[in-house]
């Protein structure tokens, strides 16, 4: 089994410390913020993480879920590390939170930048960001399966993997994909973000990629790509059509495709060092009112991101 | 026919009281953001975004296009007045802009620049009425190759128009280039040059270098050569903007060619800040007054605002039809669309037309009050230069301080902004130009991840750089460029003639 995700996210202690955030929430609220509240985005702009935010933001301005207002700031400096350390050096201060993903967990490891994930204080998760593996739509490659078979006959790194960052979560997948077509490999070409990858897969300047739905989803519904399955154990839950003929549930999971590889991003949001129970209440309070609205819904289908996660039992079932 | 019928559809969306309303609001609002360094179009636009969401979308866009467009208007005024660009784009107009209003001529070069601008945006939102569909195809060609050979030609285009002897150009461009090494490599995802500092992350930002470099340096100067403006004695004439329209005519093929490398950077996308330094660039080497350039020609304010507004404007496009910003700002717009409920990519033009169109109108006319709004104020901007240097130059200061700080909210830049400006006035003193160390740090970055993505792509071998027609005529456009002194005069010398320069290094 290839869990990567799971295996760099299981840590019982972040989702523990989630949930036991989730469940205080019920009591009354005694903290609320006195100044504008920043919002650290560790990546630059117009990615997912960025428009998350921005989405939040939003939503919040726009049904007036806090007296304060919420500034989204960007701080993508090494790999979002100038982010993680900026939010590591703001002790005690619940005035600011932090967007992540998985440069979270990456960046440390990347570049030796002294920080670790449990110097912040989870706030809660969002919503786990999917993966799918997509092709120009005028390659020959109908199924994950033939494509990674063309991968193995075909000369070693001929066919080219375009990604967002390096030594990040689209190279990890990379690298899972490539142990199945082992010995042979894919040429990882590394791009500013995740707009640009899928430009260039309809550009055919790269073979394939792995966006996120929300990267790539606009190139789907006009036809230039296709995708070839979902790195989740599930299919996705959304069945309404987007393009002509195919909803987000009709893409086939990697794992019936036959590539045993899943891999998923957490879209979570972390506090400061330090910040007491009434403040992390706050915030988890304030998330639940975001995501109970309408907008909030529209947004995660049309990212086809995975929602589950936001209740409960199943949300400790997948991380124990 | 049936675009224009779509668009006389538009202005009747975009002509309503309260969209008019929003466009002025928007404008005045650029204006402001663009004449404060630092705070670039991209962060006002972020800063005013959340305002928009209780607005209807076309609305919302209207207004936040327009403070785009106010924002690249105003961006020029600082530039030509006190040497400071106030956004990135700006730095070619610095040029030749700032001379002019040395000698007196602030008010001129205000005009030119602004009806440069105006010229550029028209030329761009033309080409995206008519053209977008097939615009937006011929962005999809470009691949890393295709990007590293434009970067090139920037490049090319750029060499050679130091002021100083060639070793000191090359010397200024390389530290240039190591210092937009500094921070995260993209390619291998290692930090570079860091030393440990955590500071250095995110390497040396463009725009503080500039603030230093420009800003500060300048002030140091100016403050030694006795506090005062130069140009301070020019006289305020209220007929400036009639008597500089009398002479735009003449550099209609400047204005032309900085249209078509501005509509073509803006789309590819390769952005608005390279398309100013590349039109500079040709601009000097094919006028008849080329060794005029620098020392305060209309031409060299012409060049760079047309490319810079049309390239602008232009970035729009890949964003509404592939879904890719061409520009900070458009990504920014980007996450907008996303929050009116909008998918911008391939199919936004035919689901939402009235939005679309709606925008294409606003663009038309958002660019002509915006035009009306800054020309209004010429004679005011010009006045500015009457205050006594010792009055405004502390708020200068001042403003440079807090744009470098508003960059990434740290103090840690106003140090490096600090630090920058002692080595624009060192560079001063010494007779080393400054414009290739700056174009160095914007363009070496994305340079070197172009460069080293189309080496992944072709396994190593450099021929993928003749591989197609689009890129090797680009190519070869460059190297014909980087060599074109040498071949002037060897062609000279074969000749027979005198020894002609022909557009070689002053």
């Amino acid at each position: 089994m290839l869990r990567y995700a799971r295996s760099s996210l299981a840590s019982a202690s972040v989702a523990l410390g989630i949930l036991a955030a989730l469940t205080q929430s019920a009591t009354a609220q005694a903290w609320e913020p006195t100044k504008p509240v920043e919002f650290i985005v560790p990546a630059g702009t117009g990615g997912g993480a960025d428009q998350m935010a921005r989405f939040v933001q939003g939503v919040v301005a726009k049904h007036g879920l806090m007296k304060q207002p919420m500034v989204v700031i960007n701080k993508p400096g090494g790999a979002g590390a100038e982010g993680f350390l900026e939010i590591k050096g703001a002790n005690k201060d619940p005035h600011k939170i932090v967007i992540t993903l998985s440069n979270l967990f990456t960046t440390p490891l990347g570049t030796g930048v002294p920080f670790n994930w449990k110097d912040l204080t989870p706030v809660g998760m969002l919503a786990l960001d999917q993966f799918i593996l997509w092709v120009n739509s005028e390659a020959e490659f109908k199924s994950a399966k033939a494509y990674l078979d063309a991968v193995k006959v075909g000369d070693d790194r001929k066919f080219k993997m375009g990604g967002t960052g390096s030594k990040q979560e689209d190279q990890i997948i990379t690298v899972a994909l490539e142990r199945l077509t082992a010995p042979k490999k894919m040429t990882y070409v590394p791009f500013k973000g995740g707009g640009d990858v899928a430009v260039q897969l309809v550009g055919k300047h790269i073979d394939s990629t792995v966006n996120n739905p929300i990267e790539a989803v606009a190139q789907w519904r006009a036809g230039s790509l296709r995708p070839l399955c979902l790195f989740d154990a599930k299919r996705s839950t959304y069945t309404e059509k987007v393009t002509k003929d195919m909803a987000w549930s009709d893409i086939p999971t990697c794992k019936e495709a036959g590539i045993d590889v899943e891999y998923q991003m957490l879209r979570g949001v972390f506090g400061a060092p330090g910040i007491s129970k009434e403040q992390v209440a706050f915030y988890v309070d304030l998330f639940r009112k975001v995501a109970a609205t309408e907008d909030w819904k529209d947004y995660m289908e049309k990212g086809a991101y995975n929602q589950t996660m936001m209740s409960g039992d199943q949300f400790v079932s997948l991380f124990v | 026919m049936d675009d224009i019928a779509s668009l006389m559809g538009g202005f009747a969306v975009a002509l309503s009281w309260y969209n008019v309303f929003l466009m002025m609001i928007g404008i005045l609002l650029g204006v402001i953001i663009g004449v404060l360094p630092g705070l670039g179009g991209a962060n006002g636009v972020a800063i005013l975004l959340p305002l928009t969401f209780s607005m209807p979308p076309t609305s919302a866009i209207i207004m936040l296009s327009c403070i785009y467009w106010g924002a690249l208007f105003g961006g020029a005024i600082t530039s030509i007045l006190f040497n400071i660009p106030g956004e990135p784009w700006s730095v070619a107009t610095t040029f030749d802009g700032h001379p002019m209003a040395q000698k007196g001529r602030a008010d001129e070069a205000l005009t030119a620049a602004f009806t440069s601008s105006f010229v550029g945006a028209l030329f761009a939102v033309i080409v995206i009425t008519f053209l977008a569909p097939l615009v937006a195809k011929f962005a999809l060609r470009f691949g890393p190759a295709e990007f590293f050979s434009v970067q090139f030609l920037t490049f090319a285009s750029f060499i050679g128009m130091g002021r100083g002897s060639a070793p000191k150009t090359i010397a200024s461009m390389c530290l240039g280039f190591a210092l937009a090494a500094v921070g995260l490599d993209s390619v291998t995802g290692q930090l570079r040059m860091t030393f440990g500092f955590t500071d250095l992350l995110k390497g040396f930002g463009f725009l503080i270098a500039v603030i230093g470099l420009f800003g500060i340096g300048e002030m140091l100067n100016s403050m030694e050569e006795g506090l005062e403006f130069k140009g301070a004695d020019g006289k305020l004439r209220l007929n400036a903007v009639l008597r500089t329209w009398a002479q735009l005519p003449r550099y209609w093929f400047t204005s032309l060619r900085s249209c078509l490398i501005g509509c073509w950077m803006g789309i590819t996308p390769g952005g608005a800040t390279p398309a100013s330094f590349m039109s500079y660039g040709l601009a000097k080497r094919f006028s008849k007054q080329g060794d005029a350039f620098g020392k305060g020609t209309i031409e060299g304010v012409v060049a760079p605002e047309t490319a810079a507004h049309a390239a602008g404007t232009s970035a729009l496009l890949p964003m509404l039809t592939l879904g890719i910003p061409g520009s900070p700002t458009a990504a920014v717009l980007l996450g907008g669309l996303l929050i009116w409920g909008l998918q911008p990519g391939p199919l936004l033009f035919v689901e939402q037309k009235e939005f679309v169109w709606g925008l294409i109108a606003s663009m038309y006319l958002g660019n002509i009050a915006g035009l009306i709004v800054v020309l209004t104020c010429v004679p005011l901007f010009a006045a500015i230069l009457r205050v006594p240097f010792s009055i405004i130059a502390p708020a200068i200061m001042v403003i440079c301080a807090v744009g470098a700080y508003t960059v990434n909210n740290a103090m840690f830049d106003v140090w490096v902004m600090v630090a920058f400006g002692i080595v624009g006035y060192t560079f001063n003193k010494l007779g080393y130009p400054l414009a290739p160390l700056v174009l160095a740090l914007v363009l070496g970055d994305q340079a070197e991840s172009s460069f080293r993505q189309a080496m992944l792509i072709s396994q190593g071998s450099v021929t993928i750089f003749f591989s197609n027609a689009l890129v090797a005529s680009i190519m070869s456009l460059g190297l014909l460029m980087l060599f074109w002194p040498l071949l002037g005069s060897l062609l000279g010398t074969m000749r027979g003639a005198p020894r002609k320069v022909v557009g070689a290094k002053q």
